[in-house]
């Protein structure tokens, strides 16, 4: 094993090593495919960010797959109406592995302006695990960019083994999460318990 | 040498390389998902996708084959409207010889359509 310290040090004399690891995660993180999925105005700055003035392909990420069987990257881009809530979720579950969620905007993470609505959801890191949530109503395409530079580099710097290893590659770790249904007032259950809780107003002891 | 007087081998050579560089990668790519991806299939990923809803009925229906005489029927006015545009476009400046031409392509095209409309294409059942 080569220490990180004494190979930074030889690619400075110009002598390039890598790891398994390292040539994996750069492959991985150059090539994340998002699903062509808009949900609201957020998905304008999302198709702008993919255009030639952003440019989205420097990164690897342009091709926007109109399949979930192709993409890995779900941009959570607009506001989830509870009717859609069970789609999105739906359509995470048929994303082929690895799967990465970004929710983009102020609705995606907790609602935004319509929170009080009847109909919309807080968040949809409620039903999915979420990588990167960018801020901003909308956000502009730079903040996009600079989510997918986010989720590079956390990728980059995930290890191959051990408790700490990409989802994807523990046996244990769900491909699916339950899709929630239309109950009698709002969606049942109104929360994955299992990767989210409402937060508690009393003080821990 | 070989290699000189046989010029074909160099291109056998080539063509096992270019066999090596696509399958290569996929070889290791299976070699990976053995070694540390574990597959992870579920009633919900291996659902018919149709947009995020659930899917109705079988995906495996058949379309009637009939359904290419309306591709064909649609051909004819789409090759009309292409050439008709430029053909109005110089109408006041195309010399006898052109204007009878296009005149002719486009009774070749309307007796198209007259076959179609007698075959009964165009009555919808």
């Amino acid at each position: 094993m080569m220490e990180t310290a004494l190979r930074s040090e030889l690619r400075k004399q110009g002598i390039f090593l890598t790891t398994l690891e390292e040539l994996y995660n750069w492959g991985r993180k150059n090539s994340v495919w998002p699903l062509g999925f808009g949900l609201a105005c957020c998905a304008i700055e999302m198709i702008a960010a993919s255009m030639a003035r952003w440019d989205l392909a420097r990164f690897g990420a342009e091709v926007f797959r109109p399949s979930p069987r192709q993409a890995d990257l779900m941009v959570v881009a607009g506001t989830v109406t509870k009717k859609m809530a069970p789609q999105v979720v739906r359509l995470y579950n048929q994303m082929a592995e690895p799967k990465y969620v970004i929710a983009m905007g102020a609705c995606a993470i907790s609602g935004g302006p319509f929170k009080q609505g009847y109909n919309v959801l807080k968040g949809i890191d409620r039903y999915l695990p979420v990588d990167v949530h960018i801020p901003g109503c909308p956000p502009r395409p730079e903040a996009l960019l600079h989510a997918f530079m986010t989720l590079q580099q956390k990728i980059a710097a995930q290890p191959l083994t051990g408790p700490h290893r990409p989802r994807h590659l523990i046996a244990a770790a769900p491909s699916e999460y339950p899709i929630p249904e239309f109950g009698a007032h709002d969606l049942v259950p109104p929360n994955n318990p299992e990767i989210w809780q409402p937060p508690s107003i009393t003080p821990a002891a | 040498m070989a290699l000189a007087s046989d010029s074909y081998l160099v291109l056998v050579v080539f063509l096992i390389a270019a066999v090596l560089f696509a399958l290569g990668p996929l070889a290791l790519a299976w070699l990976w998902r053995r070694r540390f991806s574990p597959a992870k299939p579920g009633p919900g990923k291996n659902a018919v996708y149709e947009c995020g809803l659930e899917s109705q009925g079988d995906a495996w229906v058949r379309f009637r084959s009939e359904y290419y005489l309306y591709a064909i029927v649609f051909l004819v006015f789409d090759v009309e409207a292409v050439f008709l545009l430029p053909f109005a476009v110089a109408f006041t400046g195309l010399p006898v010889g052109a204007a009878v031409a296009m005149l002719v392509f486009l009774l070749l095209l309307v007796e198209g359509l007259v076959w179609a409309w007698g075959k009964g294409v165009l009555t919808w059942r």
